[in-house]
């Protein structure tokens, strides 16, 4: 049958795109890494020629010595942030999808408390962060806390939309199958929510280390967070900086930790 | 008619008629969607549905499938209510855009309803062709394990066919399920559903808004007329099955597209 050629038609076109995707991701990667070591040739050579003092802006070879030379500092530091991130990251996540679901199930606690919860949105993060560490003390559970409230709403919103994105004809599929609200629920609108919490979880995976360095500002001795103030207040800049990287490279190693765990999950 | 729709196991006793509609009205608010719809659908037999845009054909599967209730007059499914008849699966739809869960695969997809309304206390029925052999009987044998998107348009609607069956339905509904796809593709999967029709014994309602479609699949076409739906005319298609696409060619085929073609313009 002529048909079966017309299917093959259109898989190989379909190996073409993926080509073409290929090259394009090549390119995606390439093209910004050779502009972000054009601007650090220009930074390095900037601070040579125009002799800025190493305490107000390092170059970025001295950064990478510091990097280099105070590494167990760093780590030593590493590892409290990176707990506190990734348990307010489960914590405020899990809060977020067990609300969302329950709004989904029912309008009137939608109604009762979305409002709240924007309200709680809009205060600034740096204004809530003292409360929190005066109600929780200057530990672990503040900084968790902090981090967990930071991820809390874009994944709500995210989740409710999710839960909501199921296609009509999905939903008649399942009335034509004489489908209850709880297999409605786990076959049809929780995977279909995945995609939307994915992209939420990929904002919290950067958001939560925010949250936790915040956190670490108002009150600790150990952490990213309170690394940044002593090495400011100390005009240890090339410490500073390094430990923004460190910083950046926690948020990095979240964001990839989540987009690993999307591939495996999200195969559509 | 063709004598195989009589392979139908006699056991299930199932009267002749498969679906019945008697003075039925569907309103949405204010709207009128069908008006004072009769109508015996022969138990084995292939009818399609075409009218203009607005006419209802949609309303009229959803109707018959419980999706939408009627305002008044009685739909009768081999004897039952449309809710009874739902619960026990008498019947099973397939929808214009193939309806597949993205996530799951080919296969999975196709033992969806298997899984589903189990907790309802009515037998579910079951084909006596496993899923894997529905697969292969709409032609996909090999791709059990591809996912929706990795399937073209015929493909996933082949899938969605495999699905209707797997709980061994008598009544079939369809609502312009090639409607989206290429006329090649069309004409192969027009003969594969002759084939299914043919092998399963299963009455089918085909909503299209194709005239040749609806000439060469069913053995009776009605000609709906629309504001407000109802039905104007029942065509009677009198060519012999099995039929093939040359049949298209045929000064018979052409007369009868001429005539609905005609009856569609004075809808």
């Amino acid at each position: 049958m002529s048909v079966i050629s017309s299917d093959d038609i259109e898989e190989t076109i379909q190996i073409e795109q993926r080509k073409a995707e290929r090259n394009q991701k090549i390119e995606a990667i390439g093209i910004p890494l050779v502009t972000l070591l054009m601007l650090l040739l220009l930074w390095q050579f900037g601070v040579r020629v125009f002799e800025v003092p190493g305490y107000i802006a390092p170059a970025p070879s001295d950064v990478a010595v510091t990097f280099v030379e105070k590494f167990p500092v760093l780590l030593e530091n590493f590892w409290p942030t990176l707990y506190e991130s990734v348990f307010g990251f489960f914590a405020g996540n899990l809060a977020a999808i067990f609300i969302a679901v329950a709004f989904v199930h029912n309008r009137t606690v939608e109604k009762a408390f979305f409002p709240l919860a924007v309200f709680i949105n809009t205060i600034p993060i740096l204004a809530i962060a003292p409360i929190l560490v005066l109600i929780f003390g200057a530990g672990l559970t503040a900084k968790v806390v902090i981090a967990g409230m930071i991820c809390f709403f874009p994944t709500l919103v995210n989740m409710v939309r999710g839960l909501q994105s199921v296609s009509p004809q999905s939903l008649e599929l399942a009335r034509i199958l004489s489908a209850s609200k709880t297999e409605i629920f786990w076959k049809i609108r929780l995977p279909s929510s995945l995609p939307f919490l994915f992209s939420a979880l990929k904002i919290a995976a950067t958001t939560c280390v925010i949250g936790a360095i915040v956190g670490e500002w108002v009150g600790a001795d150990l952490g990213l967070g309170a690394l940044i103030i002593d090495s400011t207040f100390n005009f240890r800049a090339s410490l500073l900086y390094a430990t923004v990287f460190m910083s950046s490279g926690l948020s990095v190693l979240l964001f990839v930790a989540v987009s690993i765990v999307e591939k495996l999950v999200i195969r559509w | 008619m063709n004598t195989s729709n009589s392979t139908q196991t006699p056991a299930t006793g199932s009267p002749p008629v498969a679906a019945s509609l008697s003075n039925a009205f569907v309103k949405f608010g204010a709207f009128t969607a069908i008006e004072d719809f009769t109508l015996d659908v022969d138990s084995g037999s292939f009818y399609t549905i075409l009218g203009p845009s607005g006419c209802g054909k949609s309303t009229l599967l959803r109707l018959v499938s419980d999706l939408v209730p009627a305002a008044s007059g009685e739909v009768v499914i081999f004897g039952k209510s449309t809710e009874e008849a739902r619960l026990a699966r008498e019947f099973a739809f397939v929808f214009q855009d193939a309806a597949l869960l993205p996530w799951r695969t080919a296969l999975q997809n196709v033992e969806l309803p298997l899984e589903m309304g189990k907790k309802r206390g009515v037998k579910i029925p079951i084909s006596d062709k496993s899923p894997v052999e529905l697969l292969e009987l709409v032609g996909l044998k090999g791709r059990e394990n591809a996912l929706p998107h990795e399937l073209s348009g015929g493909m996933r609607q082949r899938v969605a066919i495999a699905r209707a069956l797997v709980c061994k339905p008598k009544l079939l509904l369809m609502d312009e399920p090639f409607g989206a796809l290429d006329e090649m593709t069309r004409d192969h999967l027009n003969l594969q559903l002759l084939n299914i029709w043919h092998e399963t014994g299963v009455t089918i309602l085909f909503v299209t808004h194709s005239i040749p479609e609806a000439v060469f699949l069913g053995q009776k076409v009605l000609m709906l007329q629309s504001h407000p739906g109802r039905l104007r005319e029942v065509v009677d298609i009198d060519l012999p099955y099995p039929r093939e696409i040359k049949l298209r060619d045929t000064p018979e085929f052409t007369k009868y597209a001429a005539y609905l073609r005609e009856l569609l313009e004075t809808c």
